[in-house]
């Protein structure tokens, strides 16, 4: 059990790993995700689950390297066990024929829109992806995007890849030709935030799935909190998709930032001692 | 030695022997635990203050009715392996129950020498003796039944699953507990600091429940890795015994909450105690408050504000809004704070949490109440003065006011019964809810309660699932109690 059983780099920093997990591979469904903790020294991280084959039994995460967590899973190989692994968790994606349906990926929030996207189109949607990146090397799952979707559109902050500049951008003017019936926005929150808008204030109804901090990611700490239509909500039981017109995005941006002081003085302590013991 | 091997049944009342403890300024800046525990002479000389009455009412306060006198009584004699196997016919987790349950207002309680204000440390001594066991390597396991083919699962591996699973384990069932987090314990390991009840302690109960053959399941969410229902259909289990606990945190509902630096007392605990942020090179963090203010006035509450000495704050406030009189905290937790230098802000409401433009808290407003006519709870119920606004300067607010069950398993679960408060629904003497092959106990039934009410539940759902599934008359043949030596024992 939790073994990592494939593993491939994606691009410099994002890493597709699939782990053997046959109770979690059979059980979830999209939406859902997954704590991993690295090694008995990490903390635990919460990862939607970007895909999984229940008659193989392997659930697939596609992470970015950005902390320590990441960095030390990364340092995981094929083979080799993480310390724990568990879920599914939080609450799957309401899934229904909505008809005409707009899902855009920010970033390595492409990973989670995956299993999102491909569950609407099995139940029948027409559905229009975005994916955007900082660059084409930094995008993901553009072919599998493909396999079911009616359109795909790709935007690149630099230009590598499609459109040049930012989803946002995209959806403004798909928004003008399209009819969406319903939206589905994952990335980065200033990413969701701005998207959601466009979409909100065409009257269409539109859900992001949050990432915030998160300890157990079973309801027990309460660090996850953020505010929906004026009420608290706990991402890992009450999401982690909510209602992208009643997101407070100013607190869950603040709260994305909690540790930044502590991650950055870890960071330079690190590198410090990298240098004094080369 | 030879005058005190005899309870000395007509001694003039000596005072009750206090454990041996870390003196408060130098305990509020470390995590070992407070009291160091009776030397073998202090236990022998508060055990001989037992005068052994012929109907101990100590006993009818205990809620799974330990043989308080006899296992005193072994102390007394110095047989202290004797005492832990005495304490372990009826509760499986003595070493804890020795440190965590509200000894005062059970046992000790009812002793008769508290009347005259000085009742027997039955608390110490089992803490004592269980301790003993531990250290000497003297603990031997209880024989056990042979396997009857039954499988029982048991989820959550707090102290109501551990007492199902130590029961059932011995009548022959083949039990598994189901953990979410990754480390078994419940409360235990996640709540409770390491201060209080060291780890080490609860690893090595849960140990010895291994070694008598309890199966482990960590990082198992029952309703989400598996429902109730798939455990019983499709994992073959006869019985499902949910002691899932009482884990979500409850909030004031006040502006600011969301603040940085407002933490749940169970996020802030677990952050420390579970995940190691207090740990010098733990990957962790936690928000270290010079100043930190904690909401409420349980045990939970005095954890949390001593925990946040022992992360550097300077100053560790408690909020209350009623006096120190209908505290809910043992008065022994209290006293400890109150040493360690814990300021109480007592008939003190927060309204709103202050926060700087970053979003990090940087102080808390609060009115002063005063104690108007007793409430539904019989408690005096606290009213505003009105215009008595303070504000508290502080970077870490920790909200200590109480948890509710966690949902997912009474949502994922259609025919069992939930009450308003979120708490299912099970006889109170049987732990039997109305789904058939479904038991429950604990904090999940009763809200957040205390470690030993958690353990008497355990019991008594034990005995009905072995009345359910072995039938009334097995009841009438309990396994044998003579003890099986361990292989590695050590001579004392």
């Amino acid at each position: 059990m939790s073994q990592i059983v494939f593993k491939e780099s994606l691009s410099s920093s994002i890493l597709r790993m699939r782990i053997d997990a046959p109770r979690i591979a059979k059980k979830r469904k999209a939406g859902q995700f997954i704590m991993v903790r690295p090694t008995a020294q990490d903390e635990r991280l919460p990862l939607t689950i970007a895909h999984a084959d229940a008659n193989a039994g392997w659930v697939e995460i596609i992470f970015q390297i950005v902390g320590q967590g990441t960095t030390s899973l990364a340092t995981l190989n094929v083979g080799d066990k993480v310390a724990d692994f568990v879920g599914p968790l939080g609450r799957p994606t309401h899934i229904e024929q909505f008809g005409r349906v707009l899902c855009v990926g920010g970033g390595v929030g492409t990973a989670p829109l995956h299993p999102i996207a491909r569950a609407l189109a099995e139940a029948g949607n027409e559905v229009t992806t975005v994916i955007g990146a900082r660059s084409g090397d930094l995008l993901m799952l553009e072919a599998e995007m493909r396999s079911f979707s009616h359109a795909v559109h790709i935007a690149t902050d630099d230009g590598s890849v499609g459109h040049h500049g930012f989803v946002t951008e995209v959806v403004k003017q798909l928004l003008e030709t399209v009819a969406f019936d319903f939206a589905v926005v994952i990335g980065p929150a200033m990413m969701m935030r701005f998207t959601s808008e466009l979409i909100v204030a065409k009257g269409i109804r539109t859900v992001a799935s949050l990432n915030p901090i998160m300890v157990d990611g079973t309801g027990m700490c309460g660090g996850c909190r953020v505010t929906v239509h004026g009420k608290t909500q706990f991402a890992c039981v009450d999401g982690p998709e909510f209602d992208a017109s009643g997101i407070d995005w100013t607190e869950l941006t603040k709260r994305l930032g909690s540790y930044r002081a502590f991650e950055e003085k870890r960071r330079d302590e690190h590198q410090c001692k990298l240098k004094v013991t080369p | 030695m030879t005058e005190s091997t005899e309870p000395k049944k007509k001694s003039k009342l000596r005072p009750r022997n206090d454990m041996p403890e870390q003196a408060p300024e130098v305990r509020r800046a470390n995590f070992a635990e407070v009291p160091f525990g009776y030397t073998e002479a202090l236990a022998i000389d508060e055990a001989t203050r037992c005068i052994q009455c012929k109907n101990p009412l100590c006993v009818a306060g205990c809620p799974v009715q330990i043989a308080i006198p006899e296992f005193i009584a072994l102390i007394a004699r110095g047989d202290f392996g004797a005492a832990a196997r005495k304490l372990k016919e009826t509760n499986s987790l003595p070493s804890i129950c020795g440190r965590v349950c509200p000894q005062e207002d059970q046992c000790e309680k009812l002793c008769i020498l508290a009347k005259k204000g000085m009742p027997v440390a039955i608390g110490n001594l089992e803490r004592f003796a269980a301790d003993w066991e531990r250290d000497h390597d003297a603990a031997q396991l209880p024989a056990k039944k042979p396997l009857n083919g039954k499988r029982v699962a048991i989820v959550g591996s707090g102290p109501a699953g551990l007492t199902v699973a130590g029961e059932l384990v011995k009548w022959g069932f083949d039990v598994t507990v189901f953990e979410a987090l990754h480390q078994p314990g419940g409360v235990l390991v996640y709540g409770i600091p390491e201060f209080r009840l060291p780890k080490t302690i609860v690893q090595s109960e849960i140990d010895y429940l291994l070694r008598l053959g309890v199966k482990l399941e960590k990082n198992f969410v029952v309703g989400r890795t598996a429902t109730i229902d798939e455990l019983l259909s499709e994992e073959g289990f006869d019985a499902v015994f949910v002691g899932s606990g009482a884990g979500l945190p409850t909030f004031m509902g006040i502006p600011g909450e969301n603040a940085i630096g407002v933490y749940s007392a169970n996020e802030y605990l677990t952050r420390s105690n579970l995940m190691k942020a207090y740990q010098k090179d733990s990957t962790t963090p936690v928000l270290r408050g010079e100043r930190v203010v904690t909401v409420g006035g349980g045990n939970v509450a005095m954890d949390s504000a001593r925990t946040a000495l022992r992360l550097g704050a300077n100053e560790s406030v408690i909020v209350y809004r009623r006096s120190m009189t209908e505290m809910p905290a043992r008065s022994a937790e209290i006293h400890h704070a109150q040493e360690e230098g814990i300021r109480f802000e007592l008939l003190c409401n927060p309204t709103a949490i202050l926060a700087d433009d970053n979003g990090f808290v940087c102080g808390i407003r609060c009115v002063r109440m005063e104690l108007g006519e007793p409430d539904a709870s019989g408690r005096r119920r606290p009213v505003v003065v009105p215009g008595s606004d303070f504000d508290i300067q502080c970077n870490v607010v920790i909200i200590a006011i109480g948890n509710r069950p966690n949902p997912l398993i009474q949502d994922t679960t259609p025919d069992i019964k939930v009450s308003k408060w979120g708490t299912i629904i099970a006889g109170e003497q049987d732990g039997r809810t109305p789904k058939p092959g479904v038991y429950a106990g604990g904090d999940v039934v009763t809200g957040a309660a205390t470690v030993i009410l958690a353990m008497g539940a355990g019991k008594a759902a034990a005995r009905s699932i072995i009345e359910d599934l072995l039938g009334k008359e097995a009841l009438d043949d309990p396994p044998p109690r003579d003890a099986v030596e361990l292989e590695h024992r050590d001579e004392p």
